[in-house]
């Protein structure tokens, strides 16, 4: 709760609230990681459950999927340059990456919105079977969680045209490209685990 | 849906519910506009961020809650004192045994012990708050709007009726349609994120916010209890989070997670619910630990003994909790190899929970024992606790199981473990706390006889419950044959004895607001930690100059050496958060969004979700940096508190 604050070092972790915040985002994640572990969990049960539905290999397409996984991977890296122009000081830079970062992970949505248009005509639904009960839900939480952080960065980037870079925003803009690293690597675990291994099998 | 859809009906007892909550709600709305109150209702409680009022707060809730899980448990002994009773019904008794068990370990339990933590583990720390005050009293009202959408289901919709555990197929949509599974899945959802939130609040409160040094090894032994607890938290709740969604989706959008047909697995839930469930009783366990070895401490007037041995202990049975989970249904054809791993698993749990009894033993022993009433409750937990754990053992042994599981013996052990572990620590942690939180003591004559009243009942209640469980007796049935009728008459009115108990407790509430004698210092029971180096009733910002605390049982140092939590040469103004009405307001819609989703009124339900994310945008933006209190005003408040 003290105002003191360092002269020097990340602006992000100087004031005690931003090391706080910092820390428990990070805690935040590890409660991520367990629920996404649960959903891989779920996810490895039920493989193979698709009952009258299509089976994933039929459906599942190399392409879309990496180019997917080249958008988000790309947007990780855009959202470490963007952190990087932060430390820099540099709002413009900041903000003109974080900007191709959310359109990175547009065209990622844009893709996987069609993904699973695509599967559900071709006959396998949420309620299908099992397998793709627990594809949606793991493959969905994960394009959720890309939504909910495409709207959060929005409401950032209206913060840092408005404020500039304090040690307020920029922990603000460090906690989401955390969250947005986070997402990547997720999205690393889908990919070879539910797609390619969907591929071969 | 029409009307007599929508409410229940056709239920004498839910009629009788129906009045004394309008009547109940009607004295309290006429209460508050009488007495020009509802301002101060909304600026001092519903909209503060005060840790100390928060954790007010969850204690009375959870006490609210203790009676309604309590009258459940009264009509339950009523309908099973005697053969043939028709008391309820198969279809109400099974609503009854639902409700009353989610109740008592979601809803009363756990708050009842976040309730204290939030009060006491920044005071023994020397913070000033929490590190998130704005995500705790998030947490609070996630936890209040879960606890009335589950509760009203009873009058509105129907309750949930396939026990706390909720298994599949039975509660999945084929086999229970209608609104009441969805209660439960909605109202613990709610509640869950506030309890994961809370978890990660105290975590980084604990890191970070300690007073200067003070190491984690010399932390007081209850702010241990809350850390571990904490990581439990952490790593157990998302799983519950996980399993609920997708019961949810299954029931509300037709996926096959767990359903008989798509190829569903509905044994699935039954170990995603136990990843959760197990880790969960031991949420519940610690905190009574932290609470009994403080109790034990102060009132033994002996440093408590093995400390670290305290610590490591809770910390490796953190770390077994999670591995033991298939013990709950050993009989549900995992296979001998399994059964035998979580077999032993279990059994080691009772290693560490032994040191920890041999610890408490030897801090008594030799020593000149106080007879509080908190101590009483410690006293009466160690040996009650001790025949839980050891059934708690005999259930562990997989093929034994066989023959204990789903009867009475499993009742009796888990009552053993929850009544006489959490539910004795929150009466201890409550006597002992009451007069850092309200300025006085609950009277100690009054409080030793709800003590007798309790545990006496307690032990008649449930000791019988083991033998008739022996003698055959299953769990969840709404009837019993004569053969069982004697020990269940025993029960029934020891259940009662443990009511008169609670009523007294209560009592004892009102008649020591009355009666008892103010406290003038801030250390009511020569305490050892932190929390009493502070005026009674504790200021706001709690320490006006925070203490160095470098020695174990720091407060204790401190009277040593004449120091205290004023020293007005170091005085310096001090940052506290604002209130806010954004957290309240925030979760009255998230339960809004969750009651539709409940009856499936899929619009409102988006609806409720955005207007979640609108009130997400408005705290983004809001750059409110709290305020300074002045050097001068804590000096006249601490001045007037202390009586200089
Ligand atoms: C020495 C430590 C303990 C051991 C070895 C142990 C063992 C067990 C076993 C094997 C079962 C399953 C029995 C069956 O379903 O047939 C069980 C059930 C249960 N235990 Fe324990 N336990 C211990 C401590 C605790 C504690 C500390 C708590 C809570 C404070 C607790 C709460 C419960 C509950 C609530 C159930 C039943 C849940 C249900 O089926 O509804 N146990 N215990
Ligand atoms: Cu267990």
């Amino acid at each position: 709760m003290s105002a003191h604050e360092l002269k020097s070092g990340p602006l992000e972790y100087r004031t005690q609230e931003g090391r706080m915040s910092i820390l428990g985002f990070w805690i935040f994640l590890a409660a991520e990681v367990v629920l996404f572990s649960t959903l891989f969990a779920t996810y490895a049960v039920l493989y193979g459950r698709t009952a009258d539905a299509p089976v994933p290999g039929e459906l599942f397409e190399p392409g879309i999927v990496l180019v997917m996984t080249f958008l988000l991977l790309t947007s990780s890296f855009t959202c470490g340059i963007a952190i990087h122009h932060m430390r820099r000081g540099s709002v413009k830079g900041l903000m003109t990456w974080l900007i191709i970062t959310l359109i990175l992970g547009l065209g990622f949505l844009g893709f996987e919105i069609y993904e699973f248009v695509h599967y559900s005509h071709e006959g396998a639904t949420l309620q299908s079977s099992a397998f793709w009960s627990a594809f949606y839900t793991l493959a969905g939480t994960h394009g959720v969680h890309v939504t909910l952080g495409i709207g959060w960065a929005v409401l950032l980037l209206i913060q840092l045209a408005k404020r500039g870079l304090t040690t307020v925003t920029s922990r603000k803009v460090f906690i989401i490209s955390l969250y947005w690293h986070f997402l990547d690597v997720i999205w690393i675990f889908i990919f070879t685990s539910v797609y390619l291994i969907g591929m071969v099998v | 849906m029409k009307l007599d859809e929508f409410f229940v009906t056709g239920e004498p007892l839910v009629y009788g519910g129906m009045v004394s909550i309008v009547l109940v709600t009607s004295a309290v709305i006429f209460l508050l506009t009488y007495f020009k109150r509802w301002g101060w209702l909304w600026r001092e409680w519903l909209t503060t961020v005060d840790h100390k009022k928060i954790g007010i707060m969850y204690i009375l809730s959870a006490l609210a809650m203790l009676f309604r899980g309590g009258m459940d448990a009264l009509m339950m002994r009523i309908q099973l004192a005697f053969p043939n009773m028709n008391f309820l019904n198969a279809q109400h008794y099974d609503e009854i045994f639902t409700t009353h068990g989610t109740i008592m370990i979601i809803f009363m339990a756990m708050p009842f012990l976040i309730g204290l933590m939030n009060i006491i583990v920044p005071l023994q720390i020397g913070a000033r708050d929490f590190a998130f005050p704005f995500v705790n009293a998030l947490s609070f009202w996630s936890f209040f709007f879960g606890a009335m959408l589950f509760n009203i289901s009873f009058v509105i919709g129907g309750s949930p009726d396939a026990g706390w555990t909720s298994y599949t197929p039975l509660s999945g949509a084929a086999m229970s349609p209608g609104p009441g599974q969805n209660f439960y899945l909605m109202g613990l959802q709610l509640s869950g994120i506030g309890t994961l939130a809370t978890g990660i609040n105290l975590m980084v409160t604990i890191l970070k916010m300690r007073a200067p040094g003070m190491k984690l090894f010399k932390m007081p032994i209850f702010t241990w209890s809350t850390l571990v607890t904490c990581f439990i938290i952490i790593f157990a709740f998302p799983i519950l989070t996980v399993a609920l969604a997708l019961l949810t989706i299954d029931r509300i959008f037709g996926s096959q997670f767990f359903t008989v047909t798509g190829e569903g697995m509905p044994m699935m839930w039954a170990n995603l619910f136990w990843m959760w469930g197990h880790p969960e009783v031991y949420i519940v366990i610690l905190p009574a630990f932290g609470i009994f070895s403080e109790v034990i401490a102060t009132f033994a007037r002996k440093r408590l003994f093995g400390y670290h041995a305290m610590v490591w202990s809770m910390i490796l049975i953190a770390g077994l909790s999670f591995l033991v989970w298939v013990h709950h249904f050993f009989t549900m054809g995992a296979g001998a190899f399994v059964n035998s791993v979580f077999s032993v698993s279990t059994m080691l749990i009772a290693v560490p929970t032994g040191v920890k009894i041999f610890n408490w033993l030897a801090t008594l022993y030799k020593s000149k024992i106080e007879f509080t009433t908190p101590m009483m409750w410690s006293l009466a937990f160690i040996p009650s606790f001790v025949l839980g754990g050891v059934t708690g053992v005999m259930l562990g042994m997989a093929a034994a199981d066989y023959q204990f599981h789903n009867s009475y013996f499993l009742i009796a052990h888990f009552h053993y473990v929850l009544i006489a572990g959490t539910v004795f620590a929150c009466f201890a942690g409550l006597e002992y706390w009451y007069p850092k939180m309200f300025g006085h003591k609950l009277n100690e004559r009054i409080g030793k006889l709800a003590f007798w009243f309790f545990v006496i009942g307690f032990h008649v209640t449930f000791f019988p419950q083991y033998f008739v469980g022996l003698d055959g007796m299953p769990r969840r049935v709404f009837y019993i044959i004569p053969e069982w009728m004697p020990l269940n008459v025993i029960s029934t009115v020891g259940a009662f004895g443990m009511g008169v108990g609670f009523a007294i407790f209560v009592f004892n509430i009102y008649y020591s607001y009355r009666n008892s004698e103010r406290e003038k210092t801030g250390d009511s029971w020569d305490g050892r930690t932190l929390e009493w180096a502070t005026p009674t009733p504790v200021p706001f910002y709690n320490f006006a100059t925070v203490p160095h605390a470098d020695k174990y049982d720091a407060f204790l140092d401190m009277k040593e050496k004449g120091e205290t939590t004023f020293e007005e040469e170091k005085l310096e103004p001090i940052h506290m958060p604002s209130n806010t009405g954004q957290p309240i307001i925030m979760m009255a819609i998230a339960a809004f969004a969750s009651f539709a989703l409940i009856f499936e009124w899929i619009t409102l339900a988006v609806i409720g979700l955005v207007g979640v994310l609108i009130m997400m945008g408005i705290r983004s933006f809001d750059y409110d940096e709290g305020y300074h209190v002045e050097v001068d005003e804590i000096k006249r408040i601490e001045r007037e508190a202390r009586g200089l």
